[in-house]
Protein backbone atom coordinates (compact mmCIF):
# COMPACT_ATOMS: atom_id res chain seq x y z
CA UNK A 1 0.00 0.00 0.00
CA UNK A 2 2.01 2.78 -0.83
CA UNK A 3 0.37 5.53 -1.93
CA UNK A 4 0.51 9.12 -0.55
CA UNK A 5 -2.31 11.88 -0.18
CA UNK A 6 -2.26 14.84 1.89
CA UNK A 7 -4.22 14.85 5.01
CA UNK A 8 -5.86 18.03 4.18
CA UNK A 9 -7.17 16.62 0.96
CA UNK A 10 -8.68 13.72 3.15
CA UNK A 11 -10.15 16.02 5.24
CA UNK A 12 -11.68 18.11 2.17
CA UNK A 13 -12.89 15.26 0.35
CA UNK A 14 -14.81 13.36 3.47
CA UNK A 15 -16.25 17.10 4.07
CA UNK A 16 -17.55 17.12 0.72
CA UNK A 17 -19.27 13.67 0.77
CA UNK A 18 -20.76 14.15 4.03
CA UNK A 19 -22.12 17.79 2.80
CA UNK A 20 -23.70 16.15 0.01
CA UNK A 21 -24.67 13.16 2.12
CA UNK A 22 -26.77 16.10 3.84
CA UNK A 23 -27.54 18.23 1.65
CA UNK A 24 -29.18 14.67 -0.19
CA UNK A 25 -31.31 13.82 2.95
CA UNK A 26 -32.63 17.21 3.35
CA UNK A 27 -34.12 17.26 -0.56
CA UNK A 28 -35.34 13.82 0.02
CA UNK A 29 -37.37 14.71 2.78
CA UNK A 30 -38.50 17.99 1.35
CA UNK A 31 -39.71 16.73 -2.34
CA UNK A 32 -42.95 15.34 -2.79
CA UNK A 33 -42.22 13.47 -6.39
CA UNK A 34 -41.51 10.19 -5.51
CA UNK A 35 -39.79 9.47 -8.36
CA UNK A 36 -37.63 12.14 -7.50
CA UNK A 37 -37.16 10.57 -4.17
CA UNK A 38 -36.42 7.21 -5.27
CA UNK A 39 -33.45 8.86 -7.41
CA UNK A 40 -32.15 11.02 -4.78
CA UNK A 41 -32.29 7.48 -2.27
CA UNK A 42 -29.98 6.19 -5.08
CA UNK A 43 -27.31 8.93 -5.15
CA UNK A 44 -27.62 8.79 -1.21
CA UNK A 45 -26.30 5.23 -1.22
CA UNK A 46 -23.86 6.22 -4.00
CA UNK A 47 -22.31 8.89 -1.96
CA UNK A 48 -21.97 6.59 1.17
CA UNK A 49 -20.51 3.90 -0.43
CA UNK A 50 -17.74 6.75 -1.65
CA UNK A 51 -17.62 7.55 1.90
CA UNK A 52 -17.24 3.72 2.64
CA UNK A 53 -14.20 3.75 0.27
CA UNK A 54 -12.91 6.95 1.69
CA UNK A 55 -12.90 4.92 5.08
CA UNK A 56 -10.69 1.56 3.41
CA UNK A 57 -13.96 -0.51 3.94
CA UNK A 58 -14.43 -1.32 0.00
CA UNK A 59 -16.29 -4.39 0.72
CA UNK A 60 -18.94 -2.59 2.25
CA UNK A 61 -19.19 0.41 -0.39
CA UNK A 62 -19.09 -2.74 -3.18
CA UNK A 63 -22.28 -4.02 -1.44
CA UNK A 64 -23.71 -0.28 -0.61
CA UNK A 65 -23.13 0.45 -4.28
CA UNK A 66 -24.79 -2.52 -5.42
CA UNK A 67 -27.62 -3.10 -2.99
CA UNK A 68 -28.46 0.09 -1.76
CA UNK A 69 -27.93 1.94 -5.31
CA UNK A 70 -28.78 -0.30 -7.58
CA UNK A 71 -31.33 -3.13 -6.27
CA UNK A 72 -33.17 -0.83 -3.69
CA UNK A 73 -33.71 1.73 -6.26
CA UNK A 74 -35.46 -0.55 -8.93
CA UNK A 75 -37.49 -1.99 -5.92
CA UNK A 76 -38.59 1.60 -4.89
CA UNK A 77 -39.39 1.95 -9.18
CA UNK A 78 -41.55 -1.07 -9.41
CA UNK A 79 -43.44 -0.60 -5.87
CA UNK A 80 -44.03 3.37 -6.62
CA UNK A 81 -45.42 2.36 -9.97
CA UNK A 82 -48.21 0.21 -7.95
CA UNK A 83 -49.05 2.81 -5.94
CA UNK A 84 -49.71 6.89 -6.70
CA UNK A 85 -46.48 8.94 -8.03
CA UNK A 86 -47.02 11.63 -5.32
CA UNK A 87 -46.53 11.82 -1.99
CA UNK A 88 -50.03 13.01 0.27
CA UNK A 89 -49.51 16.76 1.19
CA UNK A 90 -48.66 16.86 4.34
CA UNK A 91 -50.96 19.48 6.83
CA UNK A 92 -48.80 22.36 7.51
CA UNK A 93 -47.96 23.32 10.87
CA UNK A 94 -45.08 22.95 13.68
CA UNK A 95 -45.52 19.85 16.58
CA UNK A 96 -43.52 21.15 19.58
CA UNK A 97 -43.44 17.65 20.62
CA UNK A 98 -41.81 16.31 17.74
CA UNK A 99 -39.09 19.31 17.44
CA UNK A 100 -38.59 18.40 21.63
CA UNK A 101 -37.94 14.56 21.24
CA UNK A 102 -35.57 15.54 17.62
CA UNK A 103 -33.69 18.20 19.21
CA UNK A 104 -33.06 16.21 22.42
CA UNK A 105 -32.14 12.72 20.53
CA UNK A 106 -29.80 14.77 18.18
CA UNK A 107 -27.99 16.36 21.12
CA UNK A 108 -28.07 13.16 23.46
CA UNK A 109 -26.70 11.56 19.97
CA UNK A 110 -23.47 14.30 19.36
CA UNK A 111 -23.05 14.23 23.08
CA UNK A 112 -22.22 10.71 22.92
CA UNK A 113 -19.90 10.85 19.59
CA UNK A 114 -17.60 13.12 21.98
CA UNK A 115 -16.69 10.23 23.80
CA UNK A 116 -16.32 7.83 21.28
CA UNK A 117 -12.57 6.65 20.06
CA UNK A 118 -10.71 7.96 17.42
CA UNK A 119 -10.96 6.84 13.86
CA UNK A 120 -8.54 3.99 13.38
CA UNK A 121 -7.81 3.52 16.76
CA UNK A 122 -6.06 0.90 16.99
CA UNK A 123 -7.38 0.40 21.13
CA UNK A 124 -10.54 1.14 20.69
CA UNK A 125 -12.95 -1.65 21.69
CA UNK A 126 -14.20 -2.27 17.73
CA UNK A 127 -10.71 -3.24 16.69
CA UNK A 128 -9.21 -4.38 20.29
CA UNK A 129 -10.28 -7.87 21.16
CA UNK A 130 -11.30 -10.17 18.23
CA UNK A 131 -10.40 -8.11 15.39
CA UNK A 132 -6.93 -7.88 16.67
CA UNK A 133 -6.63 -11.80 16.69
CA UNK A 134 -8.82 -12.51 12.97
CA UNK A 135 -5.76 -9.71 11.73
CA UNK A 136 -3.09 -11.40 13.56
CA UNK A 137 -4.30 -15.17 12.80
CA UNK A 138 -5.60 -15.18 9.23
CA UNK A 139 -2.56 -15.64 7.60
CA UNK A 140 -1.96 -18.88 9.42
CA UNK A 141 -5.58 -20.36 10.18
CA UNK A 142 -6.99 -19.84 6.65
CA UNK A 143 -4.51 -17.92 4.11
CA UNK A 144 -7.11 -15.95 2.03
CA UNK A 145 -5.90 -12.39 1.06
CA UNK A 146 -9.48 -10.61 1.46
CA UNK A 147 -9.51 -10.60 5.60
CA UNK A 148 -13.51 -9.75 5.21
CA UNK A 149 -13.78 -12.94 3.41
CA UNK A 150 -11.72 -15.06 5.97
CA UNK A 151 -13.70 -13.26 8.50
CA UNK A 152 -17.45 -13.28 6.64
CA UNK A 153 -16.95 -17.04 5.48
CA UNK A 154 -15.08 -19.32 7.70
CA UNK A 155 -14.62 -17.61 11.27
CA UNK A 156 -18.01 -16.20 11.03
CA UNK A 157 -19.55 -18.66 8.93
CA UNK A 158 -22.40 -19.35 10.92
CA UNK A 159 -23.59 -15.95 11.16
CA UNK A 160 -23.63 -15.43 7.30
CA UNK A 161 -25.51 -19.18 6.75
CA UNK A 162 -28.14 -16.77 9.08
CA UNK A 163 -27.88 -14.09 6.69
CA UNK A 164 -28.52 -16.27 4.01
CA UNK A 165 -31.42 -17.14 5.87
CA UNK A 166 -32.63 -14.04 6.25
CA UNK A 167 -32.56 -13.17 2.65
CA UNK A 168 -33.81 -16.45 1.51
CA UNK A 169 -37.03 -15.74 4.24
CA UNK A 170 -37.26 -12.58 2.49
CA UNK A 171 -37.91 -13.87 -1.02
CA UNK A 172 -40.25 -16.76 0.23
CA UNK A 173 -41.88 -13.85 2.00
CA UNK A 174 -42.38 -11.72 -0.66
CA UNK A 175 -43.66 -14.52 -2.72
CA UNK A 176 -46.45 -15.59 -0.44
CA UNK A 177 -47.54 -12.13 0.19
CA UNK A 178 -47.91 -10.62 -3.56
CA UNK A 179 -48.87 -14.58 -4.65
CA UNK A 180 -46.82 -16.32 -7.80
CA UNK A 181 -50.33 -16.71 -9.16
CA UNK A 182 -49.42 -13.94 -12.01
CA UNK A 183 -45.88 -15.38 -12.14
CA UNK A 184 -47.08 -18.62 -13.60
CA UNK A 185 -49.30 -17.38 -16.35
CA UNK A 186 -52.31 -17.80 -13.64
CA UNK A 187 -55.22 -15.44 -13.62
CA UNK A 188 -54.04 -12.03 -12.88
CA UNK A 189 -54.97 -10.54 -10.00
CA UNK A 190 -56.58 -6.47 -10.04
CA UNK A 191 -56.63 -6.15 -6.03
CA UNK A 192 -54.78 -2.48 -6.83
CA UNK A 193 -57.33 0.46 -6.86
CA UNK A 194 -57.05 2.18 -9.98
CA UNK A 195 -54.44 5.70 -10.18
CA UNK A 196 -55.44 8.79 -8.36
CA UNK A 197 -54.68 11.15 -11.23
CA UNK A 198 -57.47 11.20 -13.95
CA UNK A 199 -55.47 10.73 -16.73
CA UNK A 200 -53.27 7.52 -15.40
CA UNK A 201 -56.93 6.54 -14.12
CA UNK A 202 -58.59 5.75 -17.58
CA UNK A 203 -55.16 4.88 -19.26
CA UNK A 204 -54.85 1.87 -16.80
CA UNK A 205 -58.34 0.92 -16.66
CA UNK A 206 -58.25 0.44 -20.28
CA UNK A 207 -55.11 -1.50 -20.32
CA UNK A 208 -56.46 -3.86 -17.42
CA UNK A 209 -59.32 -4.12 -19.27
CA UNK A 210 -57.45 -5.58 -22.50
CA UNK A 211 -55.20 -7.46 -20.16
CA UNK A 212 -58.14 -9.19 -18.39
CA UNK A 213 -60.00 -9.51 -21.65
CA UNK A 214 -56.72 -12.00 -23.42
CA UNK A 215 -56.59 -14.82 -21.66
CA UNK A 216 -59.89 -15.56 -22.08
CA UNK A 217 -60.21 -14.94 -25.62
CA UNK A 218 -57.56 -17.04 -26.31
CA UNK A 219 -58.92 -19.91 -23.60
CA UNK A 220 -62.22 -19.83 -25.85
CA UNK A 221 -60.38 -20.11 -29.30
CA UNK B 1 -42.79 0.37 -28.01
CA UNK B 2 -39.88 1.63 -29.91
CA UNK B 3 -38.70 3.52 -28.00
CA UNK B 4 -35.19 3.80 -26.01
CA UNK B 5 -33.43 2.63 -28.91
CA UNK B 6 -30.24 4.03 -27.32
CA UNK B 7 -30.94 1.87 -23.47
CA UNK B 8 -31.69 -1.03 -25.35
CA UNK B 9 -28.63 -0.84 -27.31
CA UNK B 10 -26.87 0.12 -24.29
CA UNK B 11 -28.15 -3.04 -22.42
CA UNK B 12 -27.60 -5.40 -25.25
CA UNK B 13 -23.81 -4.50 -25.00
CA UNK B 14 -23.20 -4.48 -20.95
CA UNK B 15 -25.23 -7.71 -20.11
CA UNK B 16 -22.72 -9.65 -20.83
CA UNK B 17 -19.76 -7.85 -19.34
CA UNK B 18 -22.26 -7.00 -16.18
CA UNK B 19 -22.87 -10.98 -16.20
CA UNK B 20 -18.68 -11.95 -16.61
CA UNK B 21 -18.32 -9.21 -13.46
CA UNK B 22 -20.54 -10.61 -11.20
CA UNK B 23 -18.47 -14.15 -11.51
CA UNK B 24 -15.21 -12.52 -11.07
CA UNK B 25 -16.91 -11.24 -7.95
CA UNK B 26 -17.92 -14.29 -7.05
CA UNK B 27 -15.20 -16.31 -7.46
CA UNK B 28 -11.87 -13.32 -6.72
CA UNK B 29 -14.27 -12.68 -2.87
CA UNK B 30 -11.47 -14.29 -1.43
CA UNK B 31 -8.79 -12.18 -3.59
CA UNK B 32 -9.89 -8.69 -3.98
CA UNK B 33 -13.59 -6.76 -2.61
CA UNK B 34 -16.34 -8.90 -3.05
CA UNK B 35 -17.98 -12.01 -2.46
CA UNK B 36 -21.28 -13.86 -2.90
CA UNK B 37 -23.44 -11.11 -1.72
CA UNK B 38 -21.99 -8.89 -3.98
CA UNK B 39 -21.80 -10.65 -7.07
CA UNK B 40 -25.27 -12.36 -6.48
CA UNK B 41 -27.01 -8.59 -6.55
CA UNK B 42 -24.91 -7.88 -9.82
CA UNK B 43 -26.10 -10.87 -11.98
CA UNK B 44 -29.59 -9.95 -10.64
CA UNK B 45 -29.15 -6.55 -11.71
CA UNK B 46 -28.03 -7.47 -15.26
CA UNK B 47 -31.58 -9.41 -15.12
CA UNK B 48 -33.16 -6.28 -13.90
CA UNK B 49 -31.57 -4.30 -16.70
CA UNK B 50 -33.02 -6.58 -19.14
CA UNK B 51 -36.65 -6.42 -17.61
CA UNK B 52 -36.47 -2.75 -17.67
CA UNK B 53 -35.47 -2.13 -21.38
CA UNK B 54 -37.35 -4.93 -23.31
CA UNK B 55 -39.95 -5.81 -20.89
CA UNK B 56 -40.69 -7.89 -18.08
CA UNK B 57 -41.86 -10.77 -20.16
CA UNK B 58 -38.76 -11.28 -22.51
CA UNK B 59 -36.72 -11.48 -19.55
CA UNK B 60 -39.17 -14.07 -18.17
CA UNK B 61 -38.96 -15.86 -21.00
CA UNK B 62 -34.95 -15.82 -21.32
CA UNK B 63 -35.23 -16.76 -16.87
CA UNK B 64 -38.08 -18.52 -16.37
CA UNK B 65 -39.40 -17.39 -12.56
CA UNK B 66 -40.17 -21.09 -12.11
CA UNK B 67 -36.51 -22.17 -11.72
CA UNK B 68 -36.01 -19.07 -9.17
CA UNK B 69 -37.37 -20.77 -6.22
CA UNK B 70 -35.15 -23.87 -6.82
CA UNK B 71 -32.32 -22.42 -7.15
CA UNK B 72 -32.77 -20.21 -3.95
CA UNK B 73 -33.36 -23.25 -1.85
CA UNK B 74 -30.02 -25.09 -3.37
CA UNK B 75 -28.27 -21.97 -2.91
CA UNK B 76 -28.91 -21.96 1.10
CA UNK B 77 -28.67 -26.20 0.57
CA UNK B 78 -25.27 -25.64 -0.65
CA UNK B 79 -24.18 -23.51 1.93
CA UNK B 80 -25.66 -25.97 4.78
CA UNK B 81 -24.90 -29.22 3.47
CA UNK B 82 -21.05 -27.78 2.62
CA UNK B 83 -21.10 -27.47 6.55
CA UNK B 84 -22.70 -30.81 7.07
CA UNK B 85 -19.60 -32.07 4.90
CA UNK B 86 -17.25 -31.05 7.40
CA UNK B 87 -19.25 -32.94 10.40
CA UNK B 88 -18.84 -35.99 8.34
CA UNK B 89 -15.10 -35.85 9.22
CA UNK B 90 -16.15 -35.26 12.78
CA UNK B 91 -15.10 -32.08 12.94
CA UNK B 92 -17.28 -29.31 13.74
CA UNK B 93 -19.95 -27.54 11.44
CA UNK B 94 -18.61 -25.37 8.87
CA UNK B 95 -15.03 -26.45 10.12
CA UNK B 96 -13.32 -26.35 6.54
CA UNK B 97 -9.61 -27.81 7.31
CA UNK B 98 -11.30 -31.14 7.81
CA UNK B 99 -11.93 -31.42 4.19
CA UNK B 100 -8.83 -31.27 2.86
CA UNK B 101 -6.58 -32.09 6.11
CA UNK B 102 -3.04 -33.26 4.41
CA UNK B 103 -2.59 -29.39 3.16
CA UNK B 104 0.02 -27.24 3.94
CA UNK B 105 -1.94 -24.29 2.41
CA UNK B 106 -5.19 -24.64 4.17
CA UNK B 107 -6.94 -25.71 0.70
CA UNK B 108 -9.99 -27.08 2.64
CA UNK B 109 -10.24 -23.52 4.12
CA UNK B 110 -10.14 -22.39 0.08
CA UNK B 111 -12.50 -25.06 -1.01
CA UNK B 112 -15.29 -24.31 1.63
CA UNK B 113 -15.10 -20.72 1.40
CA UNK B 114 -15.57 -20.72 -2.42
CA UNK B 115 -18.42 -23.58 -1.97
CA UNK B 116 -19.96 -21.52 0.72
CA UNK B 117 -19.89 -18.06 -1.23
CA UNK B 118 -21.48 -20.06 -4.31
CA UNK B 119 -24.22 -20.97 -2.19
CA UNK B 120 -24.16 -17.25 -0.90
CA UNK B 121 -24.56 -15.99 -4.64
CA UNK B 122 -27.00 -18.84 -5.73
CA UNK B 123 -29.40 -17.46 -2.78
CA UNK B 124 -29.04 -13.72 -3.53
CA UNK B 125 -29.21 -13.64 -6.97
CA UNK B 126 -32.84 -16.06 -7.15
CA UNK B 127 -33.70 -13.99 -3.97
CA UNK B 128 -33.62 -10.96 -5.81
CA UNK B 129 -34.52 -11.79 -9.18
CA UNK B 130 -38.29 -13.04 -7.23
CA UNK B 131 -38.67 -10.02 -5.41
CA UNK B 132 -38.40 -8.22 -8.36
CA UNK B 133 -39.97 -10.31 -10.78
CA UNK B 134 -42.76 -10.20 -7.91
CA UNK B 135 -43.00 -6.51 -7.65
CA UNK B 136 -42.56 -5.82 -11.40
CA UNK B 137 -44.86 -8.77 -12.48
CA UNK B 138 -47.82 -6.90 -10.97
CA UNK B 139 -47.52 -4.39 -13.75
CA UNK B 140 -47.60 -5.22 -17.41
CA UNK B 141 -44.55 -2.63 -18.38
CA UNK B 142 -43.40 0.42 -17.36
CA UNK B 143 -45.30 3.55 -19.30
CA UNK B 144 -43.75 5.47 -21.61
CA UNK B 145 -44.42 8.60 -19.79
CA UNK B 146 -43.20 7.09 -15.78
CA UNK B 147 -39.44 7.07 -17.17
Amino acid sequence: MEYHTEPTQIVVLNLAILTLLLVTAITMVRVRRLFAVVMLSGIYSLLSALFFVSLDAVDVAFTEAAVGAGISTVLMLSGMLLTARREKPVVPGHRPLALFVCVITGGVLIWASTDMPAFGDPEAPANAYVGKLFIERTPSDVEVPNLVTAVLASYRGFDTLGEVLVIFTAGVGVMLLLGSGSIRGGRKRQDIPPQVEPAADQKASLDGGKKTASPQDGGAS
Amino acid sequence: MMGHVVLRITIKILFAPITLFALYVQFHGDYGPGGGFQAGVIFAVAFIMHALGFGIDKTKQALPPKVLPAIMVSGVLLYALTGVWSMFYGGNFLDYDLIQPDSHHHAGQHIGIILVEFGVGLAVASTMLTVFYHFAGREPEIADEDW
